[in-house]
């Protein structure tokens, strides 16, 4: 009886996780399918974990046990895998912005004679009281940002 | 303006402030009628500053991406502003503009022309597993392209246009692969290939290694990449598959 506990907990908490986390748009959709899936699978199986005994010898495993260590490693493999994957994607994408980035600032340099890094320019020559102030507050930024 | 072509001169250079001014200044020198563009690949130094003030046009990566992303900004650059020919050269001074010429005179049977060492002139000596290495290399790419291919990691290299186009499309990144992958890949998609012997000098700026570890790393590494190169798909919609076979 204490196990059954154990387990049910467990997979409720994972499955209100992976619904929160969906429930608040931190997942994208595509990984949504996935996980919902697999808390789907859970879920249950925490509170039946009997069941799993009767699956694994159904699929001639000795023992239920066996079974969601097995599933679990390949479960863990093929995310590894894919996350490979997403991250040699983004950092193709990424590539192509900064060639983006630095073709651009070429067209810059080309076509406009940049403004000097440190110049500031005045903003409006009209109103002095707020405008002085204005301009050294924008000096200041570009200072802290440097 | 070389032969009614327009010319650039791709220089990829990272931290390479020590050796660059002279490196342009004799490419200014040997190439007046070429433009040069610098690719600053994420300099910490002031390689963009001494470009600008050797007259070269900079382009500045925001961060250090290799090689072969600087090379595929060069490309990118040259087909927007509608270059007939891209020459890479490499920053440290070991490629000499010199030979330039007969590489354009070249061009006129291939799409990429190589400069290579080994290639008669020079007198460059390679032993153990790096030797190894680059027979490996040689050996399958001269298959591959139907002619003599000494020196498969060269640098020093001329495209026409329509490997322009394609390289701006496509260029590999990684290890070895502005190189090897993307001359394997420009040979898969039915561009011509030759080389022209080029006596190259040492290096201006860092060393080569001679540790017998690190060549068999880099046996191991090639062998992958060339592995890698043969077997990864190329783009399909290259634009002159047909054309220049």
């Amino acid at each position: 009886m204490q196990l059954s506990v154990l387990t049910s907990v467990t997979g409720l908490a994972v499955l209100g996780c992976i619904v929160e986390l969906l429930r608040r748009q931190q997942l994208r959709e595509k990984y949504a399918a996935l996980w919902l899936l697999i808390g789907l699978i859970i879920a249950p199986l925490g509170f039946f974990p009997t069941w799993l005994d009767s699956i694994a010898n159904k699929l001639g495993v000795a023992s239920g046990v066996s079974l969601v260590l097995f599933a679990g490693f390949v479960l863990v493999l093929l995310v590894t895998l894919h996350l490979s994957w997403e991250s040699s994607r983004l950092e193709a994408e990424t590539r192509t912005l900064a060639e983006e980035v630095a073709l651009i600032r070429a067209h810059l340099a080309q076509t406009a004679d940049p403004m000097p890094a440190n110049a500031v320019k005045p903003v409006i020559d009209g109103d002095t009281g707020t405008d002085s102030t204005t301009a050294t507050t924008t000096t200041d930024d570009r200072e802290a940002r440097a | 303006m070389i032969d009614g072509r327009r010319v650039l001169v791709i220089v990829p250079a990272w931290n390479e402030d020590a050796g660059l001014a002279t490196t342009l200044g004799e490419i200014n020198k040997e190439l007046p009628d070429a433009d040069i563009l610098v690719v600053d690949d994420g300099s910490t130094d002031r390689t963009a500053k001494v470009a600008a003030a050797e007259g070269a046009i900079v382009a500045r990566l925001p961060y250090n991406l290799g090689v072969g992303g600087a090379m595929r900004l060069g490309y990118r650059y040259a087909l927007e502003y509608n270059y007939d020919v891209a020459i890479q050269i490499d920053a440290d001074g070991q490629h000499d503009p010199s030979y330039v010429p007969a590489l354009l005179r070249e061009l006129d049977n291939a799409d990429l022309v190589v400069g290579a060492r080994f290639g008669g002139e020079g007198d460059y000596q390679a032993r153990g597993p790096r030797r190894w290495a680059m027979r490996l290399l040689s050996g399958v790419m001269s298959k591959l392209a139907g002619t003599r291919l000494t020196d498969a990691t060269s640098g020093f290299r001329a495209c026409n246009r329509d490997l322009i186009e394609f390289f701006a499309g496509w260029y590999p990144v990684e290890y070895l692969g502005d190189t090897v992958e993307s001359t394997v890949g420009a040979i898969r998609c039915g561009y011509t290939v030759r080389q022209v012997p080029v006596a190259m000098r040492p290096r201006t700026t860092g060393k080569p290694s001679h540790s017998p570890l690190r060549a068999m790393v880099y046996l191991a590494r090639a062998g992958l990449v060339l592995l890698l190169a043969l077997i990864r798909r190329v783009p399909s919609q290259a634009p002159h598959t047909m054309v220049s076979a």
